[in-house]
């Protein structure tokens, strides 16, 4: 079972795309592919307010990935507590992932010729930190949240 | 090796509070101050990485080659410019005086060294952006509570009710502010927001007016008159601290919220709706009372009318309202020192002071050495030197400043990156980006004032160099060291901090020094003294305005509306971009490579204009344009026209930025002289645009 999720408190966010610069930049990620996305619809009034929401969406780090068998190389590896990942020795850049995953979540980093997706910042979170978009969204909208079984 | 930084942001003048962390002299990680901001940052914070990896901007001091503007530049070293600049300066001294060189800045807390040089070399003609800025809320508290802009902090976390008129802040970002703000709303909290459209800090709002573009002033007025009518207003405050209520009073009779209403296109049963919620949360209320007012020909008296609100709330000094920032004397500490001089017993050449004796003397006002520049009235202006200052980028219709600025003998251009003033200039000194430099300790006042410091993180990447090395050099050359005592900036450190008993490593643990545990504020029934107006009093009746014949209580005049085909021009910020500074970064750029423009649908199909057409912006005239993507929208008022500051710039070695998006200030011919008599700043919304569908949308190719 996934042991972690972001969740956004679309009360708290503001839609800056802090969090996309937060992710590129911990990653030291190239213009071109980003591993966050901040959206929201077009806006509609809402009791003399126009309002609109917005949603944050990386990788779903899905149960049963679809990106995971399709890799050649073994690069995608789904670990136990549920982060996809590219294993980025391994990856050769042939984007079978990003083909397999319904969302094409994995994008080519155009410098090392390697998909790149979130892995949900693993080595802050294995270092008892929280992921880079999380840390820093500007407003504090974005939780980290560890699942518990109950 | 790894190592970890406190230090100050500079992506926009903010300066939010920050963390760096290096590896091998490569920045790896900024996150906001986790004291101060819990790690929160902007994207433009994050981007301070691709600040100083970007090669596109000035790697060495440059000394124009050809004519100016025409961007051909020798590569010259440091020494070789500074001298160039001394000579230059000398001869201008002997030649005009040393009155004849004004120097900006972009304000801030380290002006004090800018003004100590230009002082020092004999020129009282400092002066600042903020007359394309904040200029006329600075002016209106002045005239009202005698106390500037920075006079009061606004303790959002703690108010009920916030009202903004059109303070886009969760665009114009300041942290600590947001992170204020959310918590206010979460907890129940009410936001009003008014605007000619609505924007990400309308999203927000619990009630919203969308007034019609000029109209501020109006809906102010008209709830002055509801709240006196309702008599929803702290008498007791008013009667202790305040002058010329009954005055108000009379004048407010006429500016009913049917009259309003109208006059601003919104409901009547609104108006009156929102002040029973004002009277529900009062004195937890806040009326922002502006930012950057530069825009409309009345925005001081909206201003002073927003000042008049909270002084009817009664909310000075106390929970939830507006605070007096305390300093490092509120704390029973000594201050920090500062490099000064004081300033030459001369006129100035903008006329503030003796020609305009109602502003503030401080930077005057920078759009008035045109003045000087063109008739040598009260004497020639023939050098200017811009510190981080961009005056084609901040004042309205460059091509006008160039003829002007042609008058003189010497530009030079202190920044980061290439600005648009910069690229004209005869000299550019090349800045190390803030997480490449040191800067001088700075005061931030507040609730619980503390020292600052911004750090530098890494080595420059180029040959760059900080603002305190570069201003001692050019001091040196000029016989001007005495006002500098220091050689490195660990000497100035230490000499700042003298009187105050610190030392550099009190700010280790922190990134700051506090300087109180606890809040400090003062008795709210005890403000005699905080007020400096002349009666010692909040002055409604202002008898500054009075005597430069200029009334306190102005009637409200319609704004004009835009002729058939045109629209007026309303500019504004988004939260990816500080204007023209960040236009250039790869990685702000890649969020948001030009601006919109927006316009409302019933309006655009008029035009036959569809959502996404490109469509060409004109100026009244005719002699500069753009052609960009509509953003077709029901949420913008009919007559106006939006997009945001700072895109348009013409510097081909800027390659993102390079003819990226429209220009508002280039779109602004002929309004150089178009600013406030009471108020002092530019008005910045009073241009009319044409706007076309264009004929460079595509309907068929062919390649040949
Ligand atoms: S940084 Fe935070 S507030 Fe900004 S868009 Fe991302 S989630 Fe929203
Ligand atoms: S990349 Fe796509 S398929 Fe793979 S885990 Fe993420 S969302 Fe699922
Ligand atoms: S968790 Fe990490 S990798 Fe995933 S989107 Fe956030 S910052 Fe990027
Ligand atoms: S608002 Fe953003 S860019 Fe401005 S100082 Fe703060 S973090 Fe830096």
């Amino acid at each position: 079972m996934n042991k972690y999720m972001i969740y956004l408190n679309k009360k708290r966010c503001i839609g800056c795309h802090g969090c996309e610069v937060h992710c590129k930049t911990n990653k030291n990620l190239p213009v071109g592919p980003y591993l966050c996305e901040i959206s929201h619809d077009p806006l509609v009034s809402v009791k003399g307010v126009p309002k609109t929401e917005f949603v944050f969406r990386s990788c779903y780090h899905c149960d049963d990935p679809f990106c995971v068998p399709i890799c050649p190389t073994s690069a995608m590896i789904k670990r136990p507590d549920g982060i996809v990942y590219i294993d980025q020795e391994k990856c050769v850049g042939c984007m079978a992932c990003a083909g397999a995953c319904p969302w094409t979540i994995p994008q080519l980093n155009p410098e090392t010729r390697k998909a790149v997706k979130c892995d949900y910042c693993m080595d802050r979170v294995d270092a008892g930190m929280k992921p880079a978009c999380v840390t820093k969204c500007t407003t504090h909208a974005l939780k980290f949240v560890t699942l518990v079984e109950v | 090796m790894k190592k970890s930084v406190y230090s100050i942001c500079g992506m926009c003048t903010v300066r939010c509070p920050i963390r760096v962390e290096t590896e091998d002299n490569k920045v790896t990680w900024i996150e906001g101050n986790q004291h101060l901001l819990g790690g929160a940052l902007c994207a433009k914070g994050s981007a301070g990485t691709a600040l100083v990896a970007d090669t596109e901007r000035p790697q060495q001091p440059l000394i124009r080659e050809g004519g100016r503007g025409a961007g051909r530049w020798q590569k010259v070293s440091w020494p070789t410019a500074y001298d160039y600049i001394a000579e230059k300066m000398k001869k201008i001294k002997k030649e005009h005086g040393p009155e004849s060189v004004v120097l900006s800045s972009r304000g801030g807390p380290w002006q004090s060294m800018y003004k100590t040089f230009i002082h020092a070399y004999g020129s009282p003609n400092y002066t600042d952006h903020d007359n394309t800025c904040g200029r006329n809320t600075h002016h209106a508290s002045l005239s009202l509570n005698g106390v500037g802009r920075t006079g009061f902090i606004y303790d959002i976390k703690n108010a009920k009710h916030l009202i903004l008129f059109g303070r886009n802040m969760f665009a114009s970002l300041r942290i600590a502010e947001n992170l204020q703000t959310m918590d206010m709303l979460e907890k129940g909290g009410r936001l009003t927001y008014v605007d000619v459209r609505q924007s990400m800090t309308g999203l927000k709002a619990t009630r919203f007016f969308q007034v019609r573009p000029g109209t501020d002033y109006a809906l102010a007025l008209g709830m002055i008159h509801e709240i006196i009518r309702k008599e929803a207003f702290d008498g007791e405050f008013i009667d202790k601290y305040v002058t010329g209520f009954d005055e108000l009073c009379y004048f407010i009779e006429q500016y009913t919220p049917a009259w309003a209403a109208k006059e601003c296109g919104i409901k009547e049963k609104a108006i009156k709706a929102f002040v029973e919620e004002v009277i529900e949360d009062r004195p937890k209320v806040i009326f922002h009372p502006g930012w950057n007012l530069s825009r409309y020909k009345d925005s001081f008296y909206a201003s002073r009318a927003l000042h008049i609100l909270n002084v009817l709330m009664g909310n000075i000094e106390r929970k939830g309202g507006l605070l007096i920032p305390k300093g490092p004397g509120d704390c029973g500490v000594k201050g920090i020192r500062n490099l000064d001089c004081p300033k030459p017993d001369i006129k100035r050449a903008d006329g503030v002071g003796w020609k305009y004796k109602h502003f503030d003397k401080g930077p005057g006002l920078a759009h008035l050495f045109f003045d000087a520049m063109r008739t040598e009235d009260p004497y020639p202006v023939k050098a200017w030197i811009a510190m981080r200052h961009d005056p084609f980028c901040a004042m309205p219709d460059p091509q006008r400043q160039k003829l002007l600025f042609d008058q003189c003998d010497l530009l030079v251009s202190i920044d980061t990156h290439y600005s648009e003033f910069g690229w004209y200039c005869d000299v550019i000194l090349p800045e190390s980006t803030y997480l490449e430099r040191d800067n001088p300790i700075c005061v931030q006042k507040g609730l619980k004032p503390r020292l600052a410091v911004r750090r530098k993180a890494v080595e420059p990447e180029f040959d760059t160099k900080p603002a305190w090395e570069i201003f001692k050099q050019l001091a040196t050359r000029l016989d001007l060291d005495e006002y500098f005592p220091y050689n490195t900036i660990e000497d100035l450190w230490k000499w700042q901090l003298e009187p105050t008993g610190y030392t550099m490593e009190d700010f280790e643990e922190k990134g700051f020094v506090s300087l109180t545990d606890e809040p400090v504020m003062y008795d709210a029934a005890n403000l005699e003294n905080q007020f400096g107006t002349p009666s010692g009093k909040i002055e409604i009746l202002s008898k500054k305005l009075d005597d430069a014949g200029l009334p306190s209580l102005k009637e409200y005049a319609s704004p004009i509306k835009p002729a058939k085909g045109m629209f007026r021009l309303v500019f504004g910020r988004s939260a990816v971009h500080s204007h023209g500074h960040t236009i250039n970064n790869p990685l702000l750029s890649e969020l948001m490579p030009e601006n919109s423009l927006w316009i409302n649908t019933r309006a655009a199909k008029k035009l036959g204009i569809n959502k996404g057409d490109l469509v060409d912006v004109t100026a009244e005239d005719g002699s500069y344009g753009g052609t960009v993507h509509a953003n077709v929208t029901d949420f913008i008022h009919p007559e106006a026209v939006y997009t945001v500051h700072g895109f348009g710039r013409q510097i081909p070695l800027q390659n993102r930025a390079y003819h990226a998006g429209l220009s508002d200030q280039k779109l602004m011919v002929g309004k150089l002289d178009d600013w406030d008599q009471a108020g002092g700043a530019i008005n910045l919304c009073e241009s009319f645009v044409v706007v076309r569908r264009s004929v460079r949308n595509p309907k068929r190719r062919v390649e040949l």
